[in-house]
């Protein structure tokens, strides 16, 4: 149990900077997610805090204890990998128990402590097997009892899911949340899939080219992206961002105009002729809205029907828009239309791609 | 008219298929039935009439019973446990430690050794060996042959070493194991089939070598099978084709037992570890 700290650490290799001066503290029993496309430096950050990666500068705390230039074996952690790397010449039971036996455990209670989380994790059948005659699941269950069974003060999770099918990744989604709020152990998860950070993390940390660009809770995070890179890799569909330019207080692009006056608050210190974007949730986005001031005019491009919800994409001025309607039949407009959405509902973007908040 | 030429192909190939497994398998045939017979003859045939006797023959020679069952042994034994252990802890290394330029290192021995090593760097060998006061010793030929397979040794086991996942060590590393731990516990195991394919390798091409304990051996006690064959040969220097052919026979067992416990007892892969 323990807090994991990063105080301005930077990684390079080479040339190249993996992580940029990134500090953030981690709280007792928190899941957080680090979330960012590949090459964002999530992968890098994570294993700095196992001592597989030295930090090029900055310090790391876990607990109170400065374990920046520490080896693996003394940070007390337990780690998931993405391959499992599960040992292929032992047994399960011997796998499981492997970070006893480093510990000097002996024997028959390394092997009993491995049977017990084993019954939790419904492995329990499986000890005698080897990694090679296990399913994918089982292998990914291995890994984890493997990770937990010394009672770690930290968790550290490496895209698991990721080798797993569609339905087999849900289950073990519920599974590991379930399992983390169960132990209460702080966990650090790297994924690149936005939808598996939303639903587990209690706290999201989104990575961009080395640095963290948002962090925290999911929905907030959902609700309120700070940047056009945030708003357009949560979400799934992502946000729709339309480029704009901000004239005469109004939002002006080739084929519509909006009053930029319930706006004008967030406006004030952007020079008029700035390159702005506007930003909509699919899920805010209405089709049609004759006579609605919000309105913009676009061209039916797909309509991809889901089952309970519909996406309907428009082109408007050059980019796409999606809207996402709710209701079991698919719309069944073609050709030219029109789509509204509530200004409460808008986001603006400045010039630097940071939202503009309401002060 | 299809059928029938689909049937003349199918025919052809099997019939060709016969006289190229024949011409491979004659040679062999021959040195299984040939110790056994009484009469030497260059031609495949069941013994008649079978007689053990020269196999009693090949026993009454106590040096070429020596270099078999002791020399040959001792120096093939001797150099696969060497090459073996020098060449898993160099490819280990090359593979796992950043080292600038390993890559040209890695190579570079190979074509290196490739070149050097043979008849042509014999004379330099012998000198050397004189000097270090090991010519007519065991661990003159063991280190020679070390030295000429090691290189080769090192690159087949590095790429075995290459081919398996960081993630192994790396999921050691952080449960806790030291780095010795993580070596003999993880990274051990996992390439020892490899270690068996450059052991067999070792000893195959040293219970086969004749030059290197020919020129480096001077008494008859510490010669090696591959040299003590020559002693069934007539002073005219025709061999006695029903002794060698047995002493051959016998010459052949180890290396097939060797492979045989191998397969049986590491010839198989592990699978399964590494989800990708």
């Amino acid at each position: 149990m323990a807090n994991v700290t990063f105080r301005s650490i930077t990684k390079q290799f080479g040339n190249f900077t993996a992580v940029n001066d990134v500090s953030f503290e981690i709280h007792d029993g928190e899941f957080v997610c680090l979330l960012g496309p590949s090459g964002c430096g999530k992968t890098t950050t994570l294993r700095m805090i196992a001592g597989l990666e030295q930090p090029t500068s900055g310090r790391i705390l876990i607990g109170q204890d400065d374990v920046t230039e520490a080896k693996p074996k003394e940070r007390d952690i337990g780690m998931v990998f993405q391959d499992y790397a599960l040992f292929p010449h032992m047994t399960i039971a011997d796998n499981i128990a492997y970070p006893l036996k480093v510990r000097g455990v002996g024997q028959a209670e390394r092997h009993r402590r491995a049977g017990e989380v084993a019954k939790n994790l419904s492995i329990d059948q499986l000890l005698e097997r080897r990694p090679g005659q296990i399913s994918g699941g089982q292998q990914q269950r291995t890994s984890v009892a493997r990770a937990v069974v010394h009672k770690p003060r930290v968790y550290l999770f490496d895209e698991p899911l990721s080798n797993l099918d569609a339905k087999l990744r849900l289950e073990a989604r519920s599974f590991l949340k379930h399992l983390q709020r169960e132990l209460g152990v702080t966990s650090i998860y790297v994924t690149h899939d936005q939808a598996e950070a939303m639903a587990m993390a209690d706290r999201v940390a989104v990575m961009d080219r080395g640095q963290i660009v948002q962090f925290g809770p999911p929905l907030t995070v959902y609700r309120e992206p700070a940047t056009t890179f945030v708003a357009n890799f949560l979400g799934s569909p992502p946000m729709n961002l339309l480029p704009v330019r901000y004239e005469g207080g109004a939002f002006k692009a080739a084929t519509f105009e909006l009053d930029a006056g319930p706006f004008a608050e967030r406006l004030r210190g952007i020079a008029a002729g700035s390159q702005l974007t506007l930003g909509v949730r699919p899920e805010h986005v209405r089709m049609g809205g004759a006579g609605d001031a919000w309105r913009i005019p676009g061209e039916v491009y797909a309509v991809e029907p889901l089952g309970p919800e519909s996406l309907v994409t428009l082109r408007v001025a050059g980019a796409l828009v999606t809207a996402r309607l709710f209701g079991d039949d698919p719309p069944t407009a073609t050709g030219a239309t029109s789509f509204a959405f509530d200004p409460s509902n808008l986001h603006v973007f400045g010039p630097d791609g940071r939202r503009l908040a309401a002060r | 008219m299809k059928v029938v030429r689909h049937v003349l192909g199918r025919l052809a190939f099997y019939v060709a298929s016969a006289v190229f497994a024949a011409v491979f398998a004659l040679p062999l045939v021959w040195l299984v039935f040939a110790p056994f017979g009484a009469k030497a003859r260059l031609s495949v045939a069941l013994p008649d009439p079978f007689t053990l006797s020269n196999f009693g023959k090949v026993f009454a020679n106590t040096f070429a019973v020596r270099a078999l069952f002791q020399n040959s042994i001792i120096q093939a034994v001797g150099t696969m446990l060497l090459v073996t252990l020098l060449a898993t802890l160099a490819a280990y290394a090359l593979s796992r430690a950043p080292i600038r330029g390993r890559d040209a290192l890695s190579y570079g021995l190979v074509l290196f050794s490739s070149i050097v090593t043979g008849t042509a760097a014999m004379v330099p060998i012998f000198l050397l060996i004189f000097n270090m006061g090991l010519i007519d010793t065991h661990m003159g030929v063991i280190l020679v042959f070390t030295g000429g397979l090691l290189p080769a040794a090192i690159f087949i086991m590095r790429d075995f070493v290459d081919s398996i996942p960081r993630s192994y060590e790396e999921s050691a590393l952080v449960a806790g194991a030291s780095p010795w731990g993580m070596f003999r516990d993880i990274a051990l195991p996992i390439v020892r089939p490899g270690m068996m394919v450059v052991g067999v390798w070792t000893f195959v091409n040293v219970w086969g070598g004749f030059l290197v304990p020919f020129i480096l051996l001077r008494s008859p006690t510490k010669m090696p099978a591959a040299v003590a064959i020559y002693s069934f040969y007539t002073e005219g220097g025709t061999p006695i084709i029903t002794l060698t052919t047995a002493y051959a026979l016998l010459y052949t067992l180890p290396v097939l037992a060797l492979y045989l416990f191998v397969n049986w007892k590491y010839g198989f892969r592990f699978f399964g570890g590494i989800k990708s």
